[in-house]
């Protein structure tokens, strides 16, 4: 398997803090890779920097073979790497449906001037985003949501819909930040299969950022282990689990926390 | 369009082109032309200011804009000799293009500070107009000739404005006319894919930029845009006026196109049309209440936006039953 993405050696500085320090590790096309880390441990960091949305001080993030660390976000989204975010971003005060289908920007073909004068491009562009997004809806199954404001809806289906929003850009990569968290078991257990299938149906590479230990050992491929900053183990969910520096990481937060 | 807001839009043109002239021929108050064109102007520079909103952007500067265009138009048409209606689209231009200098550094700003930046910059416009030679300094610039005939290929297609019986009746349509124009323009916009991006942007950058918008581009475009309206409105203002001085447009006229904008409502197209019309008119009426004019006015709009916070279109809304 040949690497997607690559970490190279990149660093955060924050002052006289150190984020993130010589962190380095590749991510497989077509594979789910997790970060895992104790609190505070630079996980979110690390994503911003993948994501451009913060300049890396030093290194930098290779994507097929070029660099993009430090390439504004929407040029980064362009090439395929996509962040969902934490906060269960959204546009608040648009539908379900109207989140959907303005994330299908980066498909456009029509420039702005063509869907104000509304050319046959633009129509036809139209149509299409207003289609997949009717696909992404049956796809995470927002059916019974899709004309619901987005303001109005609990957190498992804003969660869904940041997934929502994440897909309509056409990810190459897509970055999942804590797509778990507050969910109860049967959630965590229908997002795990949301995010297979997001790799089996669509193809695409699944980088993601989670606390909640079983759901990461059930999902990943291979995890990547940081604390303070540094990266302190990457291997299988098994090599994980039995890595003396991960435990020891983790000690205090149990044993049962690693899924053991 | 739906046949709904055809029949809308027909009973608008029919209200301002036939209904309106009818009426003040009646009253004889042909003063009125004059309010009414002020209204109508004054209603482009609001949209302007309401493009910005939509992007979720506070601007107190058009009157800095509005002064440029009429500047610019007064400037072009006495010493240049160009005719008005070509220095209308340029003072625009002048204006778009000097907003997206001003708006690459400042539109990174957010909330309070950008509105306070903008809030200063009507002022320095009329500093500039007061220092600079080809303004004439604080005499401004007077005497300004009416607007020459418009024609293409040999046809009139507007007389020249010195002829008319009635200039006033003249400044009306075109005001109006450039009035519908902008609107439709602003419409088009808010009902494009350019209209839902600026609401990603409005909503929340960060996600916008992760889905892949050029954050920083739309937002020069709409500022661009909304100044361009603020240049024709000066620069016909000024016409009109056939005079321009440095206060022209203070920093009034820009809380004014602001306020145009609330009162009309944020989320409605038509908003700020109706809120310059309203508080235009609430305005000269409550001058019979004299020196408690202000404190009523002041009152009344506070009183607005605690009752009405989303516009007073907002009531439309409410009696659809979609609140």
């Amino acid at each position: 398997m040949s690497p997607i993405l690559q970490i190279k050696n990149i660093t955060k500085r924050y002052g006289g803090l150190t984020a993130v320090n010589d962190v380095s590790f590749d991510v497989n096309k077509g594979e789910i890779l997790s970060v895992i880390g104790p609190n505070g441990a630079g996980k979110s960091t690390l994503f911003k920097l993948i994501s451009s949305f913060v300049p890396a001080t030093s290194g930098e993030v290779i994507f097929n073979g070029e660099r993009i660390s430090s390439l504004a976000p929407h040029k980064v989204a362009r090439m395929g790497v996509v962040r969902t975010f934490q906060e269960t971003t959204i546009f608040r005060s648009m539908t379900v449906r109207e989140n959907i289908i303005v994330s299908h920007h980066l498909r456009s073909k029509a420039s702005l001037l063509g869907f104000f004068l509304g050319t046959k491009q633009a129509k036809e562009d139209e149509d299409a985003f207003a289609a997949s997004a009717d696909d992404i809806v049956d796809f995470l199954g927002l059916q019974a949501i899709r004309n619901e404001l987005a303001s109005n809806l609990p957190q498992g289906h804003l969660r869904a819909l940041g997934m929502a929003i994440g897909l309509a850009t056409d990810p190459k990569v897509i970055l999942l930040d804590e797509p778990f968290a507050g969910m109860n078991h049967d959630e965590t257990m229908k997002m795990v299969a949301l995010v297979r299938r997001l790799r089996d149906e669509r193809g695409v590479t699944v980088l993601l950022v989670e606390h909640d230990m079983p759901a990461v050992m059930k999902i990943s491929d291979r995890i990547v282990c940081i604390n303070f900053g540094q990266k302190i183990a990457e291997g299988t969910p098994q090599e994980i689990r039995e890595n003396e520096q991960v435990i020891e990481a983790y000690l205090g937060s149990e044993d049962a926390a690693i899924g053991m | 369009m739906n046949a709904k807001k055809l029949l809308g839009f027909a009973a608008f043109l029919l209200a301002v082109f036939v209904l309106v002239p009818l009426i003040i021929k009646a009253t004889g108050r042909s003063d009125f032309y004059y309010t009414l064109t002020s209204v109508a102007l004054l209603s482009v520079g609001a949209a302007g200011v309401w493009l910005t909103f939509y992007i979720g952007r506070i601007n107190i500067g058009q009157g800095a804009y509005a002064l440029v265009g009429g500047y610019v138009s007064t400037i072009l048409v006495t010493q240049a000799g160009v005719s008005f209606w070509l220095t209308l689209p340029l003072a625009g231009l002048f204006c778009a293009l000097i907003s997206v200098l001003i708006g690459l550094p400042i539109l990174r700003l957010r909330g309070v500070y950008f509105a306070m930046v903008t809030l200063v910059l009507t002022e320095v416009a009329r500093l500039t107009a007061l220092a600079l030679p080809i303004t004439n300094g604080a005499k401004g610039i007077t005497s300004i000739p009416l607007p020459g005939e418009f024609s293409l290929f040999g046809i009139t297609i507007i007389p020249a404005f010195g002829s008319l019986a009635n200039p006033r009746f003249g400044f009306y349509i075109m005001a109006v006319v450039l009035m519908i124009i902008t609107y439709l323009v602003l419409w088009r916009i808010v009902n494009s894919r350019l209209g839902h991006l600026c609401r990603s942007l409005q909503q929340n950058e960060e996600l916008s930029a992760s889905i892949g918008v050029n954050t920083a581009y739309l937002r020069v475009l709409a500022y661009a845009i909304s100044s361009f309206f603020g240049g024709i409105a000066g620069a016909m203002f000024a016409s009109i006026a056939q005079s321009i001085y440095p206060s022209s447009f203070v920093v009034a006229d820009s809380v004014n196109f602001m306020l145009y904008c609330f009162l009309g409502g944020l989320g409605y197209v038509f908003g700020p049309m109706l809120g310059t019309l309203l508080l235009y008119f609430g305005w000269d009426l409550l001058s019979i209440a004299r020196e408690y004019q202000l404190l009523i006015y002041s009152g009344i709009m506070i009183l607005l936006m605690l009752v009405l916070p989303n516009g007073v279109l907002s009531l439309l809304d409410k009696k659809e039953g979609r609140a």
